[in-house]
């Protein structure tokens, strides 16, 4: 809390001028060290931390990788290639770069869902909140736009895919579009542009930290009960080495998980598609963008319908964009008084439901919209016979069932007439599609916030703790009651 | 509650799983019988396989693909075919030396008198490509350009088993049938003669059409050249490669019997070596690394036991 008495004193005759000067050790004394820390953080807060470690690997190794790479499209693929070769411990930081983005990604949800889940973002905090959805967005973009250099298959046309996303802006899209491209078409120009932005956001990213951190440091840390430190000496204890140590316990455990992407298997989460070069005449089969982009990707396929003058087009761009910004405003769509879902067993349940949706809705971006959920429920396919009626026009003729149907189709088709020009496919029986899914889910997603506000109404939350303090003891006792030894 | 955490959390587990799905209906590739000696935490290339595998490519493949981002000289660096240890620059190894001497380019840097000639590479120059330029491969190839193959086990799904699979997985001489349809002689496989790997399927002909090949490995569509039940096309599809590796194409400097799958089987060894020379390093160290972290782990959970252990939380 900023609020809490600065207790450095400087020692010697240098700390002292240059206390009077530039605080600069005071200031680290007091964010670093001395910052009173509620007592009763658990481990989903050490992703704080993680995301710092994170960020940090990123500029690291991205910095030294933009000493290697060529952003041209003659160049970036071999160049790419070439690091992962020929310079020194090229590979490792190339895969810790492309898995480390995975890995942002993956803390960066999990530091949400946790703000989600105790609260964090209301008053005092909704700045704080506001901040972090900010660095989110210039994350998303940076991933993107990193995506993109290596000019592989999914790069190329996985770009096309998102610059396209602007083109439905009426009006105005097509001229924003060529302006992001640099050209009518996706090209040299554009790689070199997004390479100086991929290296320009992330630190745009680190000032939005700093920032970020800074909105923490006036009101304090949230705490899994929601209940505002109340007694600096009861209920907080210093970040170090406190917190440090348990961030730093958190922090290895993460860094194994990560370590086994890098060195055991660097390329599951990406695609085989982008270690082919970039070739606009060739498309890939299917285009989907990296892991933590699905869910959004999934809310932008799902929307299939012209709503009056609104194409599909436009309205999925911006039921995706809105599932972003409804983000921004959370603090102000959430009514209730009370923070922490602990204490709101029916917002609870809404919580876990929201943390499913967006995983299912992960699950549809990465299938193909049109193919069954679940497979074993979908009807056998049905044979259609296409020909000339002999007046010019065409008829079908279909078919349903098993092996029988086909010898009738093929009987029929015999019969006919030779200059009938008789085809037969297979039509798909109608089934529950991906994209009935994901359009299910995408009104469930925004759904859990309008169900924020009117929940926050009319729920009857649990009893609150009197403080961080007495919540510590009272389960500390019931465990001891339980006769249970204490963790 | 807890039965619905362990339900967000395997779905979870779906997801990530999903993200990486394969695309294509084709078969799904097969590793050779005893597995790949470079899988596992612990995997080690073959070197010999990998030798033969160069051979392979040099003798066979190296006529149509190009292989970019190779050098001679990665032949003879640590891990490669041609690795001794005798010579830690693989610049100064005479046997890649040789290797490299076998094939003439085109010198990419002029010479003294600013023109560009012919003479034997180097291990500094890069893998000579069978043609100058795409245009070039495409036209003499039917139109169907052959991809270069210097990442070709990173860029299909299934790796070395897709490359195994689908040089070794071409159907047999004795399932083609020929038939005249309005005069012209059109070629079928019979798929009910079609030696598969232990499923039934499909009966019926498929068309081939010329300069054209059925693989049940290819991703692509068999419908349109399939005469019976279009719900049953069978899997794979078409590719302008012709099967290379007949028994016999190559004579191995080892005396190991050529068979295809033996050459299929080094090759795509080689060919996943290429694609990551330096995978069985990142292995290695990732041991080094894991035990680091393991023990790192191990004092800081006490360090944190010990720090918290008067504090009530």
């Amino acid at each position: 809390m900023s609020g809490h008495e600065s207790s450095y004193t400087p020692t010697n005759a240098f700390t002292k001028w240059l206390d009077s000067r530039l605080p600069l050790v005071r200031f680290a004394q007091d964010t670093a060290i001395n910052f009173p820390t509620p007592k009763n953080l658990n481990y989903w807060y050490t992703f704080g931390g993680i995301l710092a470690v994170c960020l940090v690997i990123q500029i690291v190794t991205g910095v030294i990788l933009a000493m290697h790479y060529e952003a041209s499209v003659d160049g970036a693929f071999a160049s790419v290639e070439r690091i992962m070769r020929d310079v020194p411990f090229g590979w490792l930081l190339r895969y810790i770069h492309a898995n480390g983005a995975s890995m942002f990604f993956l803390a960066v949800y999990i530091h949400m869902f946790r703000g989600l889940y105790y609260g964090s973002y209301k008053a005092p905090r909704e700045i704080l909140w506001i901040l972090g959805c900010v660095i989110y967005l210039l994350m998303m973009g940076t991933a993107f736009l990193g995506y993109m250099l290596p000019w592989g298959q999914m790069s190329y046309h996985g770009s096309n895919v998102i610059t396209g996303l602007f083109g439905a802006i009426p009006l105005v899209g097509e001229s924003i579009q060529t302006w992001l491209m640099g050209g009518p078409s996706i090209g040299n120009q554009t790689l070199q542009r997004f390479f100086a932005l991929h290296y320009l956001l992330p630190f745009m990213i680190a000032g939005a930290v700093v920032l970020h951190v800074w909105a923490l440091h006036v009101p304090g840390n949230n705490n899994p009960t929601g209940v505002e430190v109340q007694d600096v000496k009861k209920d907080t204890v210093p970040f170090h080495p406190y917190y440090t140590v348990k961030d730093a316990f958190a922090i290895v455990i993460f860094l194994i998980m990560f370590a086994v992407f890098v060195f055991y298997a660097p390329n599951v989460l990406g695609h085989a598609d982008n270690y082919v070069e970039a070739n606009p005449l060739v498309t890939p089969s299917h285009i989907v963008p990296e892991w933590y982009l699905l869910p959004f990707y999934a809310i932008l396929r799902a929307i299939t319908f012209d709503l009056g003058p609104i194409p599909a087009k436009l309205l999925g761009v911006i039921f995706m964009f809105a599932a972003i910004a409804v983000l921004f405003i959370l603090p102000w769509l959430d009514t209730s008084k009370v923070k922490s879902m602990r204490y709101r067993p029916v917002a609870k349940q809404f919580f876990f439901g929201f943390v499913a949706v967006c995983l299912l809705l992960g699950w549809c971006g990465a299938a193909n919209p049109d193919d069954a959920v679940i497979p074993a429920l979908q009807g056998e396919a049905k044979l259609v016979v296409s020909y000339n009626d002999g007046n010019g026009g065409e008829a079908t003729s279909e078919y349903k069932g098993g092996s029988e149907a086909y010898v009738d189709a093929r009987r029929f088709m015999e019969g006919l007439p030779e200059d009938a020009n008789a085809s037969i496919s297979a039509v798909p029986a109608p089934t529950f599609a991906f994209r009935h899914l994901s359009l299910i889910l995408t009104f469930c997603y925004f759904g859990f916030f309008v169900l924020l506000f009117f929940l926050g109404l009319t729920e009857k939350p649990k009893e609150l703790p009197e403080s961080i303090h007495k919540s510590v003891l009272k389960r500390h006792k019931d465990a001891d009651a339980a006769a249970t030894p204490a963790e | 509650m807890k039965a619905f955490r362990i339900f967000t959390a395997g779905l979870a587990g779906l997801v990530l799983a999903a993200s990486a799905h394969a695309a294509g209906d084709a078969k799904h590739p097969h590793a050779p019988e005893d597995g790949w000696p470079f899988e596992g935490v612990t995997g080690q290339f073959d070197q010999a396989s990998l030798q033969r595998g160069y051979q392979v490519y040099k003798e066979v493949c190296s006529s149509c693909h190009s292989m970019k981002l190779m050098s001679y000289r990665n032949l003879g660096e640590p891990g490669g075919p041609f690795y001794d240890p005798e010579y830690p620059n693989p610049n100064d190894n005479p046997y890649v030396k040789a290797l490299a001497a076998q094939n003439e380019i085109l010198s990419p840097t002029p010479n003294d008198i600013g023109e560009f000639d012919y003479r034997p590479a180097t291990p500094a120059d890069t893998f000579r490509s069978p043609y100058p330029n795409v245009n070039a491969a495409r036209a003499a190839n039917n139109g169907a350009a052959p991809p270069d193959l210097s990442v070709i086990t990173k860029a299909r799904h299934g790796g070395a088993s897709y490359i195994y699979s689908l040089l070794s997985g071409y159907p047999d001489q004795d399932a083609f049938v020929e038939r005249e349809v309005d005069g012209e002689t059109v070629s079928y496989i019979d798929m009910s003669k079609l030696g598969g790997h232990g499923e039934e399927h499909a009966e019926g002909l498929l068309k081939v059409n010329p300069g054209q090949y059925y693989n049940p490995y290819m991703a692509g569509d068999t419908t349109p050249n399939y005469l019976g039940d279009p719900r049953h096309a069978p899997p794979g599809g078409f590719l302008a490669m012709p099967p290379q590796l007949i028994e016999g194409r190559v004579e191995f400097t080892d005396g190991t019997p050529a068979t295809v799958e033996q050459m299929a089987h080094d090759v795509a060894q080689f060919l996943a070596w290429a694609g990551e020379p330096k995978q069985t390093k990142r292995k290695s160290l990732g041991l080094a690394v894991m035990v680091y972290l393991g023990i790192l782990t191990i004092l800081l959970w006490f360090s944190y036991k010990r720090i918290w252990r008067n504090v009530e939380h």
